[in-house]
């Protein structure tokens, strides 16, 4: 009996309860996005496609030295190195296969010259395999760009790493 | 000529209540099972195999990938085990740091528990709300590790990064819109009639099958056995914590429900300590040649610039001998044996997956039950596959 009364009092006292808190939700805001027209920024260290520096006269910072290609876990990066005009090292062939990576960022972490990073940018989808072959032209940012690329890259640096200390 | 009594239905595994691909096999008398077999099999990821080719490091990501709700817990119970092996001790500020990600996960899974299981059993909302209140969590993710899911956060010898800034704030906002939140939700399953009887009483399981079993986590501290690796065999600082083992006596989906919604407080309660007591230090144990130098380090100091070498090209060599880390994972009883082999690949990794093991109580709970009972008995198991059918070949 005890039971019974109890199932009861749950039908018409907790159960409209229940029913309340779903009501309520009509007069709050949702949470969700229209997303193709609004879009929710990532944060800071988000890992999303790769981009690949410049010095600030423009050449490119990547001296094909192999250490992001040694770190990938995924074996999605190719590369094969140069020599520019100069006698510096440079990549001939700088290859990223996004079907193989997995975001992991580890490319980012090893590499010694703060030339790659993974941006900001996650969509990236394509109808065919080979677009997901990312070449150097395609990575490389563009050469006259407003803001100070050199102050950029010291800044996303502190920024992802926290460090705090003045970068000497 | 005999009569077969029994009708055999084949379930999955593509149905959209064994959350993946469980095949289950069961045989009924009407609609009540008289046999349930699960059969696995279905979702072959090799994850132990793929570490295995892999420098330790580089091992990491495989295990955000075993559990894809609980990624924190795994690379904490892969990291404490190689640490354990190369015998590295970490900076009490990760450990703290180490224990509130850990935590943050459990939430994070048993939400996803919550809002799947009910959405199993009729009750479309409590999947929207739960999900909801993970996108905080999954926020404090992106903010540390760079990405939702897969974070690869929790690195062999401290973190990937310091932890952001508005770390301590976005916690301690988390833990309060949840904390709030979750009143709604037992306001509507708690004492909700329809859900008090698809659960109670249901998908039994005593507490001697589950040590029997040797199945771990909720669903057997569900069946009245506390026990929980947190408290019984701390890592990672836990003794420092002050928090209660939840146990339900009731032995039934029901009791696995309250049980899973206390642990949430629970674990809210201990990410609170955690942010509060959070020791300064850094994020990364100092071990040259093992774990990597900070970044900045390495544009100035060339012991660094070698060691950064080094450590991405050839790895760390781990000494010979075998460590076993089992840690308390959302699921269960997660542990890491290792084998090292003086070089810089494991030798051997074997995980004991606790989706897989527990998965084991199915025939137990399902068998005299109702045919409509399997979905909520497979749902209270709490399953995710990737880390299930990895040991099954
Ligand atoms: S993000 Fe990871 S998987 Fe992708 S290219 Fe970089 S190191 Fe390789
Ligand atoms: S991106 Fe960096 S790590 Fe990779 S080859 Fe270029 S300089 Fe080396």
């Amino acid at each position: 009996m005890k039971e019974v009364i109890k199932a009861i009092g749950n039908v018409f006292i907790s159960m409209p309860k229940g029913l309340f808190v779903t009501f309520k939700h009509l007069f709050i805001k949702p949470v969700t996005l229209d997303y193709p027209k609004q879009k929710n920024p990532m944060s800071p260290r988000y890992r999303g496609k790769h981009y690949l520096e410049r010095y600030d006269d423009g050449t490119e910072r990547c001296v094909c030295c192999g250490l992001c290609a040694a770190a990938c876990p995924a074996d999605a990066i190719y590369m094969e190195p140069d020599e520019t005009e100069k006698g510096e090292r440079c990549a001939k062939v700088y290859e990223i296969n996004l079907l193989r990576c997995i975001f992991c960022g580890f490319c980012e972490e090893a590499c010694p010259e703060e030339a790659i990073f993974l941006g900001q940018e996650y969509e990236f989808s394509a109808g065919d395999r080979d677009s997901f072959i990312w070449t150097k032209e395609e990575m490389l940012v563009q050469h006259p760009r407003k803001d100070n690329p050199l102050k950029r890259v010291i800044r996303r640096v502190r920024k992802v790493y926290g460090v705090t200390d003045k970068v000497k | 000529m005999s009569i077969q009594k029994t009708m055999t239905i084949n379930m999955g595994p593509q149905h959209p209540s064994t959350h993946g691909v469980l095949r289950v096999v069961v045989e009924l008398d009407g609609e009540t099972v008289v046999k349930a077999r699960p059969v696995v099999g279905y979702l072959h990821t090799g994850i132990e195999k793929t570490m295995e080719s892999k420098l330790y490091y580089k091992a990491l990501p495989c295990t955000d990938r075993m559990d894809y709700l609980a990624p924190m817990s795994n690379n904490l119970g892969f990291c404490l085990a190689v640490e354990k092996l190369m015998d590295i001790e970490v900076p009490e500020k990760v450990k703290w740091a180490r224990v509130c990600l850990a935590e943050l996960t459990r939430v994070n899974s048993h939400l996803v528990w919550l809002g799947t299981h009910a959405l199993d059993l009729g009750a479309m909302s409590m999947l929207l709300y739960a999900f909801r209140e993970r996108e905080l969590i999954i926020d404090i993710y992106e903010a540390c590790g760079g990405q939702r899911m897969m974070t690869s956060y929790i690195r062999v010898g401290g973190l990937a990064h310091e932890l952001p800034k508005d770390f301590e704030k976005k916690v301690r906002k988390m833990i309060k819109v949840i904390r709030e939140r979750l009143n709604d939700y037992e306001t509507l399953l708690t004492n909700n009639e329809i859900f008090i009887q698809r659960t109670r009483g249901v998908a039994l399981l005593s507490a001697e099958d589950a040590i029997n079993l040797s199945l771990s986590g909720p669903l057997l501290r569900g069946s009245g056995v506390a026990r929980d690796l947190r408290k019984d065999n701390p890592y990672s600082g836990y003794e420092n914590f002050d928090f209660d083992v939840a146990v339900s006596n009731s032995c039934d989906a029901y009791g696995r429900y309250l049980l899973r919604i206390e642990e949430i407080r629970q674990s809210l309660r201990i990410c609170e300590q955690a942010i509060d007591g959070m020791p300064e230090g850094p994020y990364r144990a100092h071990v040259p040649g093992v774990v990597l130098p900070p970044k900045e380090d390495i544009m100035y100091k060339m012991e660094s610039m070698i060691f950064h070498f080094k450590i991405i090209t050839e790895g760390f060599k781990a000494p010979t001998g075998s460590v076993y880390q089992a840690i308390e994972s959302p699921k269960g009883e997660l542990g890491f044996f290792i084998t090292g082999d003086g070089t810089t690949q494991p030798r051997r990794v074997r995980v004991r997956p606790p989706s897989f093991i527990n998965l084991a109580a199915l025939p137990k709970m399902c068998e005299g039950g109702l045919f409509s009972d399997v979905v909520c008995a497979i749902g209270s198991i709490d399953i995710v596959w990737e880390k299930l059918t990895d040991d099954v070949v």
